[in-house]
Order: structure tokens, then C-alpha cells, then sequence
């Protein structure tokens, strides 16, 4: 019988399948569908100190392999995911879930983190750089070295729970963002987040999304994700959830190879609602098929000397 | 909602630009007209959201308007040939919240899922009426099926070149009851002028289903999802951005 369970952070997981941040809600329309329990864990939607509504319509745009979404962080603030949607999801999902915080001040990152540090139900907190600093000309915390260890150790000082800093792949050298995390103390690395993109509408020669621009995701972006999933392995050694374009069984196992821990799957969710199931089902027989008797023995598998 | 496999039974033109397609499979997850399918394509990541016109017990039929990619590449698929859909989304019309006469207003494509609302609104012993808006006399359909539903159908043209001229509104007294589907502009001047009803929204959707916020807008009751709250929305609820 083939073994799906790894370790990540210390945080035992049945499998290495989760569904990632800002596409599976805080899961009860899924619980809906299937019993989520089946999960690895859940990567909750991204939650801010204050509620926010979030970008103005449209947010979304189809693209060859994916789409571009610019939500723009809509979720109804900190306190109300721990009162009201936490103990919706906790009648119908009974594992630790994976923590998703956004902020635009250092502040907000440690005061959503000392919150979810308290509960139960949060077994690991994954922190989004993604977002600009409003105190630092609106750059994102996440593509300087400096910014994404203060964010790090911002957090780290307030929580005793695995802390993973979710990395945008808009940068660089990914490596040196890594490590700087690493050196601040934190446990884990997610990556990558969606890579800036945008359209044109040819009949109305304007941008398609609102904002102008926007977040690419879906199968397209998986060879850039498995890159930086393999350089940030390389970099820091740390435990990684690779997320990006994941659609497959054997998508995870490629990620796993690369030196991912667990792997978040993301756009595919919204288009194949019971994607993260099926890919759970079909892990069995692509390990066999590849000689994998324990998924844990392949993390890193694909780095030799 | 399910995820189920259609068959194309008919799909031809009602119009220069716009399909009636007829599909077979289950149904049993549609509760409510004014639902919409979101239909998988060849070679298009994000499904395609299109709203039920009717259905029965052994399939349904969609009338859709050809804008983009996906819905040109459906305009060219045959009988026979299969589409993967997610079945039973969104919050369709309430029959119960309607009173007697009902007044139902569709603009342009927005026409559709109103004739699956009159067909279940007279089932139960109520009396629609039906205003159709169209820009010009070679846009309109559907002003017979309503018609031999037995209702009383009011067509307009933009340019007067049939009907009643000017807008939907040209046709409303003010203060009636309104079950709307339409462009947003046409819905906002129907909201002005009706006492009450229900006021179905078209947005780009990520999901279709709630997961993904890239629909959401703001409401009375906060922000709501055109996917999931709607697309059918009460006339208290609406507020215009």
C-alpha cells in the first residue's frame, strides 16, 4: 500500500494535497461537493486585519492556460474569520487548516498572526508578501530581501506555529528572498504566488481587468513554479508547499521531486471543482507506476551532489 | 451542483448572432429558472457561464449570444457532439416571492431565462406579463414561444422599427412588480421605476460556483457573489455602484 502521508513543518499530513489560498474559499462550498476531509489541509482564503471588499469587477480574465484574477483580497477581516467562518469550517473539516494573511503594514502581519496563533483549528500560518507596503511606496513586501525578513520576524515573535512565507514569483532572484526568510526565522516557504499579467479587450482597446492588471495562474505557470520550488530548495533546504499550475498526479510528484514538501493546488480548483479529490485518488497508482512506495522518501528527490 | 456530460440534441440560429442549443442529460440539480450551466470548452481554461431558458425532466436548452471565443466555438458544434457542465448554479427567480401579475422585463440575451421563469410562474396560477427589449426588429426572438405560453408580450426596438419605440421602460407603467434579466444599464433604469422584484446580473466569473470572489459585488446585506448569492438578486438588496 503506497504511503501519501508526509511531514511538513512538524504538521504530520495525510497527503500532500491542498487546495491553495483564494480558490477554495473557506471551503464549505466544496464541502458541498466532496468530504473535505479527504484534503492534506486547506490553504483558507487570504484574511487581512480589517475586512476588505476588494477590487472593483472585472476581476477575472480567461488566458491560454489559466487566468488572471485581480480579487484584490476580499474577505471579511481577521476577526470575523475566527468567529464565523472558522467554526462553519470546523463542522466539516476536521484537520489543522493553513492560516492565509495579508497585510499592508508590518502591523497587520503580526496582529492577524498573534490571533491565529491562539486557535485550534490553525495548524500552520502561510503569510502573503505579495501585497504592497503602503508604508514603503506601495512595493511588495515580498521583493526585497529586507522587507520579507522584517515581515518574517514580525511574525515569528508573536506565534509558537509553523510560519511559511508565501513568496511572489514577480522578482529577481527568488533565492536570495528565500534565504533572507530562512535567516528571519521562518519554517517553511510557499511558492510561487501568480505572476503579474494582463489583456487587452480587442473590441474595447482597454485593459479586460479593472485593475488593469492582475494575478496569472492556472497550468501554464507549473514549469516557472517547479523552477523556484527547486532554486528555494536549494537556497534554504527548508520544508516548501510548491503551488503553481499543479492539475495532476504527477504534477505532484514533479513538484515533490523539485524539493516541495506538500503541494497547493489552485486554479484548477475553479474549473474542476473536484480536482484536488481526483488527484488524491490517482496518487496511488502513479507511484506505482514510478517505484515511489513513500511519498515522503521522493521531497528533493530530483537534486543529486 | 453536479459536474454531468450533456449531449447537443439541436443547435442552429435564432438570430445573425444568436444559438438556441438543446442538450440532453441529467437535470435533476436545476431548482430554480434563472440557474445557469458553466460549459466547459476545447482549449479555453475558464468555463463559460450561459443561464437555462428551460428545461424538463430529459434535458434543458440554453440560448446563448455569440461574443467571444467560447461562445463562437460552441456556435460551431453539431448534434451529437458532448459538452462537460457544472450543473444547478446559482440562485435562480423565487416563484413564491411573486405576486399575481408579475411583470417580466428581458433585454437582448437577458430574454432566455425568462420564458423557463413565465412557463413555472403560470404552473403556478400566476398571471406574467412579458416586455421584450431589442435594439432593432432582426435582434428579436423568443416573442412567440412567450406568446403561445398564452401571456401578453410587449416587444421594444431601440429604433423603432418594431413594437413599442425607445427602451424597456417605454413599456412600464412604474410600480410594478419586476422580474429582470438584461444588461446592467437596462436593469438599473427597470430598478428606478418598479416597486419591487428580482433583477437577474451578468459578470466575468472565475468559479461559478463561490469559491473565488472574482464576481462579487456590493449589496445592502454586503457584499455578495453574482455566481452564488445571484445572479438573481432581490430589488431591496441592489445597490448601484
Amino acid at each position: 500500500m503506497p504511503n501519501l502521508s508526509v511531514n511538513l513543518a512538524g504538521l504530520r499530513l495525510d497527503n500532500p494535497v491542498i487546495p491553495a489560498s483564494g480558490t477554495f474559499g473557506f471551503g464549505y462550498e466544496f464541502a458541498e461537493l466532496y468530504d473535505i476531509n479527504v484534503l492534506g489541509s486547506i490553504a483558507l482564503k487570504g484574511t487581512t486585519k480589517e475586512p476588505r471588499f476588494g477590487n472593483p469587477l472585472p476581476r477575472i480574465a480567461e488566458c491560454e492556460g489559466g487566468l488572471i484574477n485581480s480579487v484584490g483580497l476580499q474577505n471579511p477581516g481577521v476577526h470575523a474569520v475566527i468567529d464565523e467562518e472558522l467554526p462553519r469550517l470546523e463542522k466539516v473539516f476536521h484537520k489543522p487548516a493553513v492560516a492565509n494573511i495579508s497585510g499592508f503594514a508590518i502591523e497587520d502581519y503580526a496582529c492577524c498572526a498573534e490571533l491565529f496563533d491562539k486557535d485550534p483549528r490553525i495548524g500552520i500560518l502561510e503569510i502573503n508578501v505579495s501585497c504592497p507596503n503602503v508604508h514603503n511606496g506601495g512595493m511588495s513586501f515580498g521583493t526585497e530581501p529586507e522587507s520579507a525578513a522584517a515581515v518574517t520576524r514580525a511574525v515569528k515573535a508573536v506565534t509558537k506555529k509553523p510560519v511559511f512565507m508565501k513568496l511572489t514569483p514577480n522578482v529577481t532572484d527568488i533565492a536570495a528572498i528565500a534565504r533572507a526568510c530562512a535567516d528571519a526565522g521562518a519554517d517553511g516557504i510557499s511558492l510561487i504566488n501568480t505572476l503579474l499579467g494582463m489583456r487587452i479587450d480587442l473590441k474595447r482597446r482597454a485593459p479586460v481587468i479593472a485593475n488593469t492588471m492582475g494575478g496569472f495562474s492556472g497550468r501554464a505557470v507549473f514549469p516557472v513554479a517547479l523552477r523556484m520550488v527547486w532554486q528555494v530548495y536549494e537556497a534554504t533546504g527548508l520544508p516548501i508547499m510548491g503551488i503553481g499550475g499543479v492539475s495532476s498526479a504527477e504534477d505532484v510528484i514533479e513538484m515533490l521531486l523539485a524539493g516541495a514538501t506538500a503541494v497547493q493546488v489552485g486554479a484548477e480548483n475553479l474549473v474542476k471543482p473536484w480536482a484536488c479529490p481526483q488527484i488524491i485518488e490517482a496518487l496511488p497508482a502513479a507511484m506505482q507506476k514510478y517505484g515511489i512506495e513513500n511519498l515522503s522518501d521522493i521531497i528533493g528527490g530530483a537534486h543529486h551532489g | 451542483m453536479n459536474q454531468l456530460t450533456y449531449t447537443i440534441t439541436k443547435n442552429a440560429p435564432l438570430t445573425a448572432d444568436v444559438y438556441r442549443m438543446t442538450l440532453t442529460g441529467d437535470t435533476s440539480a436545476i431548482t430554480a429558472p434563472g440557474q445557469f450551466i458553466n460549459i466547459k470548452l476545447d482549449g479555453l481554461f475558464l468555463r463559460r457561464p450561459i443561464s437555462i431558458c428551460d428545461w424538463d425532466e430529459e434535458g434543458l436548452t440554453i440560448i446563448y449570444k455569440v461574443v467571444g471565443r467560447g461562445t463562437e466555438q460552441m456556435s460551431k458544434m453539431k448534434s451529437g457532439e458532448t459538452l462537460d457542465c457544472l450543473v444547478g448554479l446559482g440562485n435562480g427567480y423565487d416563484i413564491a416571492a411573486c405576486p399575481q401579475n408579475p411583470v417580466l422585463v428581458g433585454g437582448g440575451v437577458g430574454v432566455p431565462p425568462l420564458y423557463g421563469l413565465a412557463k413555472r410562474l403560470i404552473a403556478s396560477d400566476r398571471k406574467p406579463s412579458v416586455i421584450l427589449g431589442f435594439n432593432t426588429a432582426a435582434e428579436i426572438f423568443g416573442d412567440m414561444e412567450f406568446a403561445s405560453l398564452g401571456v401578453n408580450v410587449t416587444v421594444t426596438t431601440v429604433d423603432g422599427s418594431a413594437g413599442v419605440k425607445g427602451f424597456v421602460t417605454s413599456a412600464l407603467k412604474g410600480g410594478e412588480y419586476v422580474c429582470a434579466c438584461g444588461p446592467e444599464p437596462m436593469l438599473k433604469a427597470v430598478h428606478k421605476i418598479a416597486s419591487g422584484g428580482q433583477f437577474s446580473f451578468e459578470a466575468r466569473m472565475g468559479c461559478g460556483f463561490g469559491a473565488c470572489m472574482g464576481c462579487s459585488c456590493q449589496t445592502v446585506a454586503g457584499p455578495k457573489r453574482i455566481c452564488k448569492d445571484g445572479p438573481v438578486l432581490t430589488y431591496e438588496e441592489i445597490l448601484w455602484p
